[in-house]
């Protein structure tokens, strides 16, 4: 079921501007891709690649094995759902979802009933006679999915699907597509610039910056496995700490000093990312790197702590609400940090320093 | 811009549309320039047309007097137009929808049969002359010449300001009224100091439409201007030969006009470029009460300045049921007598009308709509030269497009003078510019992921603009078709100088009889063209539920 999409080593670039260059990944049968990073990174410009609304002036692209970089995007046989939707506004619910199965000579009877069937999945089978415009955001985006998939596309391309709905339709709404997507077990490429959308609906992610991928790899493992800087930065939150690394330690300064491998390349200049629920606060000046609390945020389940280190620099730290007093501004506190979880990477090359399977 | 390779259909029809075009626009074009500046007898390279134009005072006068009048035309426009929109929009005004079709009618009907119906009431032996004579013992001699031309144009052509102005007042948002107030400002510092800066870019444009159109206009100055000779008059008789058959000084002169035409159109696009402001209302400010006596006086006003615009449409249609005594002097006796005249003459007058307006809206629609299409979303070099060309005959007066194409297409190989096709050419390239910039919008309002959606599930270029873009645009472009209808039959410059008794049409057949004197065939010709203006226009009010329009 599904098939593979390789993205082998493709540049764009329009008139004389190179957005991407030799770019390179590899798409798994029945997977659910997402493409993440900030506005501007290339991420609709690859998505309109794999299904030829953009030409490919270096590189080609392979579905199922087979080049596609000259076949027309209408003989592609891929499915795409737009960020505004594009549902055909002067077409009822039904036609809609019918229209790609009528561009493939389908009966009327059949046409219909598989897409009656296709509204009952996304569950608007009671809007079949409704025009779009008296549909809501969200109900138009179901629409727009069924129509996507009726066609039985060997891939389901979305490009930031969600971003014009409200937040709660956005979760709501990413979760009926994430249930579709296992249902049929259609290969998938999900363009978003949210990394909690990406982390929540994706199998794996490929974070984007500057028409170069960073890093491809599971949600949890690019959580806690930057493979640099970036990504380290841009998916969750991470406090940028620079220490020193001699020997299998790491120095932070004050007496604070954590056992940590890291790679054989390794030099002595590291910065350590530790996000906020990686440090451990320490009130009776055990060892630790010397704070102080400059605010509190109490979020029922988690109890956030807004403090600054002695050189100045702020940093950001969450702890599970328990019954325990709340931390008064202005007390003095050592802050650890566990030492498994963090990530250290090399200042010069901002890669990281974490040996592979650790 | 191109970031694809397109189906090669779309360049093949941006060559088809710019060979037409270079047939029935340039061509005509370049042959005139070609005309103007060359010895017929000798065939070298001369400016005596140009000169000799210069250096008589005869010519030289037209000029200044089409420009006087103009400019007194163009200012009592802008000013007629800024009150009635300000008053209309800004107070509660009892029937203002009524007074805003009445206004658009004015505009719609062609100026010279206002000419001819102000000469009725105001000329020598006209209704109100003759009233004010045996009233007051005076000689007035009726209202000719400079004035009569002033008159007439002022009414017909302060409409074109009016709804521009309309639109802008539509478009400011009532917050500007609320800040302005809070700010401290009394009413007349809000309205000098806040709102008529924001429209008077509105005022600027709108006005040298005006410029534009009056100054190229000829069946006014000709029936009712007299002694007063414009240069549009002067251009059509040297043209049809009752001065001197030199058709190379009247190419000389038809290409002036043009090059005056063409500064005023750059001043236009250069005011309305550099001085809009991009604004859309959220709440549109609301109509505000009036005292009760300034409240009377701006009823008064604007009903007395409808009602003098309506005035030659009313005239014609009361006169078209009346019995001419002798040519010119109406009895009270009521009479189908005109109808009966107008039917049995020449009765292919109103089946040519609506045949060739209709070929032409559908000739304008289909180009038109293709145009702006391959303009915006097939940019390249040979759809922006089309976009470009089919701009040029908004900018050449009527007349002179009509004696261009009475050159380029008298002989072989293409001969088409006399036919009807010439006649809906010549339509149809004149109406052009105002369906692409309006199919222009309409297209940059949808967007492009809708026809790719349809590519996507399997249609081919250009299927998924037949199926989406296609019926997507067609409300707007029905609503403007009306519009283009209206005009397109209501136009007599090009037609003028082009038709045949085979191919008259109902403007040209009011513009004879009047020149022949029969008034009431001219007045039963012109009832037949506003009813189906009226009727025209209650359709585009139906099927597009709008209260304005724009032409
Ligand atoms: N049609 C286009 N013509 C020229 N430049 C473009 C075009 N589309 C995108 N770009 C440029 O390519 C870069 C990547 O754009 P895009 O793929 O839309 O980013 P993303 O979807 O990640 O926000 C941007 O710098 C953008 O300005
Ligand atoms: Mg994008």
């Amino acid at each position: 079921m599904g098939v593979s999409i390789e993205i082998d080593n493709v540049t764009k670039a329009y008139q004389n501007n190179i957005v991407i260059e030799g770019l390179s990944a590899t798409i798994n049968p029945g997977e659910f891709f997402t493409l993440l990073g900030p506005s501007g990174c290339g991420k609709t410009t690859l998505l309109r690649m794999i299904i030829g609304f953009n030409s490919i002036e270096a590189g080609e692209i392979r579905v199922d094995g087979k080049r596609v970089n000259d076949i027309p995007t209408n003989k592609r046989n891929m499915g795409m759902v737009f960020q505004n939707y594009a549902v055909f506004p002067h077409m009822n619910v039904r036609d809609n979802v019918s229209y790609g199965l009528k561009n493939r000579h389908m009966g009327k009877n059949e046409r219909n009933q598989k897409a009656d069937e296709m509204l009952r999945l996304v569950k608007i089978d009671q809007y079949a006679n409704r025009m779009p415009a008296q549909l809501s955001g969200g109900q138009q985006q179901r629409v727009a999915l069924a129509r996507a998939i009726v066609i039985e596309p060997d891939v389901l391309l979305m490009d930031e699907p969600l971003s014009n709905l409200d937040a709660k339709l956005r979760v709501e709404m990413r979760n009926v597509i994430k249930r579709i997507q296992r249902e049929i077990g259609i290969t998938t490429v999900y363009v978003t610039h949210d990394q909690e959308e990406a982390l929540a609906i994706s199998d794996r992610i490929a974070v984007m910056y500057n028409g170069v991928i960073q890093q491809i790899g599971t949600p949890k493992y690019i959580y806690q496995r930057p493979a640099n800087e970036f990504v380290s930065g841009f998916i969750g939150l991470s406090n940028f700490i620079d220490a020193s690394y001699k020997d299998g330690v790491i120095d932070f300064g004050s007496f604070y000093r954590e056992p940590l491998k890291l790679s054989e390349e390794a030099g002595s200049e590291v910065r350590v990312a530790i996000r906020p629920e990686e440090f451990v606060i320490h009130k009776n000046g055990e060892p630790g790197i010397p704070a102080t609390i400059i605010s509190s945020v109490f979020l029922g389940m988690t109890l956030h702590y807004f403090a600054s280190l002695d050189n100045g620099q702020e940093v950001e730290i969450v702890v599970p609400s328990d019954l325990s007093d709340i931390l008064p501004d202005g007390q003095r506190i050592s802050l650890g940090v566990v030492p498994e979880k963090i990530n250290v990477f090399d200042r010069k090359t901002k890669n990281t320093l974490i040996p592979k399977g650790a | 811009m191109q970031d694809k390779k397109h189906s090669p259909v779309w360049t093949f029809m941006a060559l088809a549309i710019l060979a037409l075009f270079i047939i029935f626009v340039v061509y005509p074009l370049a042959l005139i320039l070609y005309k103007s500046v060359i010895d017929p007898k000798s065939g070298a390279l001369t400016f005596e047309n140009f000169i000799r134009f210069f250096t008589r005072k005869y010519y030289t006068n037209t000029l200044l007097n089409s420009f006087k009048v103009t400019t007194v035309v163009t200012l009592i426009c802008a000013f007629l137009g800024l009150v009635m929109a300000y008053i209309i929009k800004q107070y509660n005004i009892k029937g203002s929808s009524a007074l805003n079709i009445a206004i658009v009618l004015s505009y719609l009907s062609p100026p010279f049969i206002g000419a001819y119906s102000w000469i009725q009431l105001l000329g020598r032996k006209g209704l109100f002359t003759k009233a004010i004579n045996s009233a007051f013992h005076t000689q007035f001699e009726g209202i000719y010449g400079f004035w009569g031309i002033v008159l007439v144009f002022s009414l017909q052509s302060f409409p074109l300001v009016y709804m521009y102005v309309s639109g802008a007042l539509e478009n400011l948002d009532n917050s500007l009224n609320e800040a302005a107030e809070s700010l401290g400002a009394n009413n007349f510092q809000r309205v000098s100091g806040i709102i008529l800066p924001l429209v008077l870019p509105t005022v600027l444009a709108s006005s040298l439409l005006v410029f534009m159109r009056v100054f190229s206009d000829f069946g006014t100055p000709m029936l009712i201007g007299e002694g007063y000779r414009t240069y549009p008059v002067v251009l059509y008789n040297q043209f049809m030969g009752e001065v001197t058959n030199d058709s190379n000084f009247a190419a000389a002169l038809c290409v002036i006009i043009m090059l005056i035409t063409l500064i005023f159109f750059f001043l236009q696009r250069w005011i309305a470029a550099r001085h809009s402001y991009s604004m859309t209302a959220l709440k549109p400010m609301q109509p505000r009460k009036l005292r009760t006596l300034p409240n009377i006086l701006c009823h008064l006003f604007v009903y007395l300045v409808v009602l003098l615009a309506m005035l030659p449409q009313l005239t014609v249609i009361v006169t078209s049921f009346l019995k001419e005594s002798t040519p010119g002097i109406f009895t009270n006796e009521f009479s189908l007598v005109n109808y009966r005249t107008i039917f049995s003459k020449n009765p292919r007058v109103i089946p040519n009308t609506y045949i060739f307006g209709l070929c032409a809206i559908f000739l304008v629609i289909f180009f038109g709509v293709l145009i702006a299409y391959l303009a915006i979303r097939r940019k390249s070099f040979i759809t922006e030269t089309v976009d470009t060309l089919t701009m040029l005959p908004y900018i050449i007066p009527g007349s002179v497009l009509g004696i261009c194409f009475l050159y380029a297409f008298a002989k072989a190989p293409l001969v088409l003078t006399g036919t009807a096709a010439i006649i809906i050419i010549a339509l149809t390239v004149r109406r052009m510019p105002y369906t692409i910039r309006s199919s222009t919008a309409i297209i940059s309002q949808i967007s492009p992921s809708i026809e790719e959606a349809a590519i996507s599930l399997g249609s081919g270029e250009v299927k998924a603009f037949w199926d989406v873009t296609l019926p997507m645009m067609m409300p707007g472009v029905i609503s403007g078709a009306i519009m283009s209808w209206v005009t397109v039959i209501s136009e007599l410059s090009s037609s003028i100088m082009l038709y045949r008794a085979s191919t008259q049409t109902l403007t040209v057949s009011v513009y004879t009889e009047v020149i022949r004197d029969c008034y009431g065939n001219a007045a039963a010709y012109s009832t037949v063209l506003t009813v189906t203006s009226v009727l025209s226009m209650l359709l585009f009010f139906k099927l597009t539920g709008k209260r304005s329009m724009s032409v």
